[in-house]
């Protein structure tokens, strides 16, 4: 060990119980960043998991224009081409078509509007969690027709249950009147009111009769082996796709396009994370400036000697800066352990919000939230910690360098 | 040319609203080997001359060279590279730095000249022999007695061979026995090292002991006698 950093540690030392508090300031902090900022990517991969397996996917295909304006003309007509394509894409882990059409829903005492959203039953098992969403009656198969899945929110406004019947009056593709009566056979809840509040769901194939689709469909719906590979599924689709589609009549759309309030919302909660973040390393980063100005308080007869017997004014910044980055360094390596062991703890066991805010409900998130640690969540925050501690170090060790001998040796 | 050449220092202070004429227009040269005190009572402006010589205060006229180097204009880095190899300080309250050893404190001297780390380690063990103090060099400053503590200040200061060792009330601290033999130390170096050294003193054993008594009073020399 250097004499500087021999000297540094021993001095560190000397007020163990204002070490220990200082350290203990830093470490906390560091662990609280440690764990939240886990907590929040935590809670963003599992908002945005669970937005996308009940229904947008990862990825969607749509006619062009069809995201802002759902008409039921804008479609993707051959939905088995793109099939083809999807096939040959290896991180793709499922796909399915859908259909929609914003029809009237009537029971004999009420009428409502509502999405119908025609299914494939079994491919869709695939690629939402609809089927286990399912709380009354069951899921629907291969071979049903006019059967529907409805919202709990809509069956309660509808006021039917399971095997009522209602009537649904819609415009077809091609402009005449889509009307069908149809029988319930599963009420589901997501937890996203929106849509428990306003969507039917039937079989594709008799939605595409109902509505006149002629084998159309208007999203391809697909499911990735995981959120990182988007990106490339959505390189290798849009590719493939421009070479069946030269006109760009078809568009590739991400999760982030297909959603985005969600975006925003995991956006609003981040900044305002940070703004909480900023503050509490502000409050460190005073115990941290106030250690040292009492340091050069206590120790201006010592500065003022080491200054005569020839330590240099950029040497006395030196050592102060040893002494700093050293307790520095050993709360935030102290609040990093502790930090990812209570993250990883709850990484295993989750945390319980059956109480949640409605943001987090709004997205499906309903039950338990499994912090995610990773290299970025537990070493940006220590990171914060350390260049803001850092810097208002800076001020008491570059004060001493003005430091007189002959005063600072006289102080008492 | 003396090791140190003062000519013409005036230094004033103030004091609230009042002046006080520390050193009037003194000029003093001291020659390489020399053991001289400056003497006189509190206040008369020997501990300022001291620290002008020593370049840790700067007087507001007058010129001061030590070993060559003349002070004017000299920042704050340099002076502190002057002191650090021509200069050596011994202060009344010893001043050791706390948290080191008496032999890491003669060391850092060494250190902060670029010394390497065995050299430094066998010449601090050496010097410190050298004042007396065989074993007890892993002892913090607390651990020491006062004359101890003293002894380790003054290896300290003449661990880096300087040109002048500056020494402020030396004994004041110290009962007269043990002030005595830190004197005789003293004095044995000068006559085996040929290190310089300069006393600010009123203690008359430390009068008795330099060879040159430069007596001020009132910020001005008023006797300069070589015995």
């Amino acid at each position: 060990m250097s004499m500087d950093v021999k000297m540094a540690w021993r001095n560190i030392w000397r007020n163990p119980r204002r070490t220990i508090l200082t350290i203990s300031a830093i470490a906390f902090a560091s662990l609280l960043l440690v764990f939240m900022l886990s907590f929040q990517f935590g809670s963003y991969e599992t908002m945005i998991n669970s937005s996308v397996k009940i229904h947008t996917g990862h990825l969607q295909v749509q006619s062009t224009g069809y995201q802002d304006k759902k008409s039921i003309r804008l479609v993707v007509p051959d939905p088995d081409a793109i099939g083809k394509i999807l096939d040959q894409i290896q991180n793709v882990e499922a796909y399915t078509f859908r259909a929609d059409a914003f029809s009237l829903v009537s029971s004999k005492k009420r009428t409502y509007g509502s999405m119908v959203i025609g299914i494939d039953p079994v491919k869709e098992e695939k690629v939402s969690t609809l089927k286990s969403l399912i709380r009354k009656g069951s899921y629907l198969v291969k071979d049903d027709a006019d059967q529907v899945l409805i919202g709990n929110l809509l069956a309660k406004n509808l006021k039917v249950d399971i095997q009522d019947e209602i009537t649904i009056l819609g415009q077809g593709r091609d402009g005449s009147i889509a009307a069908t009566v149809v029988k319930i056979k599963g009420i589901y809840s997501s937890g996203i009111d929106d849509l428990d509040r306003s969507s039917i769901h039937m079989p594709l194939k008799y939605f595409q009769d109902v509505y006149g689709m002629y084998g159309a469909v208007h999203e391809v719906v697909v499911i990735g082996k995981s959120l990182k590979k988007t990106k490339i599924i959505k390189a290798a689709l849009s590719a493939g796709i421009k070479k069946t589609d030269p006109k760009d009549r078809l568009v590739v759309l991400d999760w982030k396009e297909l959603m985005p309030g969600l975006l925003q919302s995991i956006e609003l909660d981040l900044v305002s994370g940070i703004i909480f973040y900023f503050l509490l390393i502000l409050v460190v980063a005073f115990s941290i400036l106030n250690t040292f100005l009492m340091v050069i308080f206590e120790r201006t007869r010592e500065f003022g000697v080491l200054k005569a017997i020839g330590t240099t004014p950029g040497r006395l910044t030196k050592l102060l800066l040893i002494e700093s980055i050293s307790m520095t360094m050993i709360g935030i390596v102290a609040g990093i352990i502790a930090g990812s062991l209570i993250t990883l703890f709850f990484q295993e066991h989750g945390i319980d919000i059956s109480g949640a805010s409605d943001l987090l409900s709004q997205f499906g998130i309903s039950g338990r939230i499994y912090p995610r640690l990773s290299i970025l969540s537990a070493l940006i925050g220590p990171g914060a910690v350390f260049v803001i501690t850092f810097l208002s170090a800076l001020y008491p060790a570059f004060k001493i360098r003005s430091l007189n001998p002959v005063e600072a040796m006289t102080y008492v | 040319m003396g090791i140190v050449e003062c000519k013409d220092i005036k230094k004033t202070y103030q004091q609230g609203k009042i002046e006080v004429h520390a050193l009037k227009d003194v000029s003093l040269s001291i020659d390489k080997g020399g053991f001289a005190a400056l003497a006189g009572p509190s206040g008369s402006g020997k501990t300022t001359l001291l620290n002008i010589i020593g370049g840790l205060d700067q007087p507001d006229s007058g010129s001061v060279s030590v070993a060559g180097n003349t002070f004017e204009k000299m920042t704050q880095s340099q002076l502190a590279l002057l002191r650090l190899h021509n200069v050596g300080f011994i202060f009344q309250s010893y001043n050791l730095i706390p948290v080191l050893s008496a032999v890491e404190n003669v060391e850092f001297v060494m250190l902060l000249q670029g010394v390497q780390a065995t050299q430094r380690r066998e010449r601090a063990m050496a010097i410190l022999d050298d004042v007396g103090l065989e074993g007890k060099y892993h002892r913090r400053p607390a651990e020491l007695s006062g004359g101890q503590q003293q002894r380790v200040a003054v290896a300290r200061a003449i661990v880096s061979n300087p040109s002048i060792v500056l020494a402020d009330e030396p004994t004041a601290n110290l009962d007269s026995k043990t002030g005595n033999g830190l004197l005789e130390m003293m004095r044995k170096m000068n006559e085996e090292k040929k290190v310089t050294f300069i006393f600010s003193t009123h203690d008359k054993m430390v009068m008795d002991y330099a060879r040159r008594l430069v007596l001020i009073r009132d910020g001005r020399i008023v006797d300069d006698k070589i015995k």
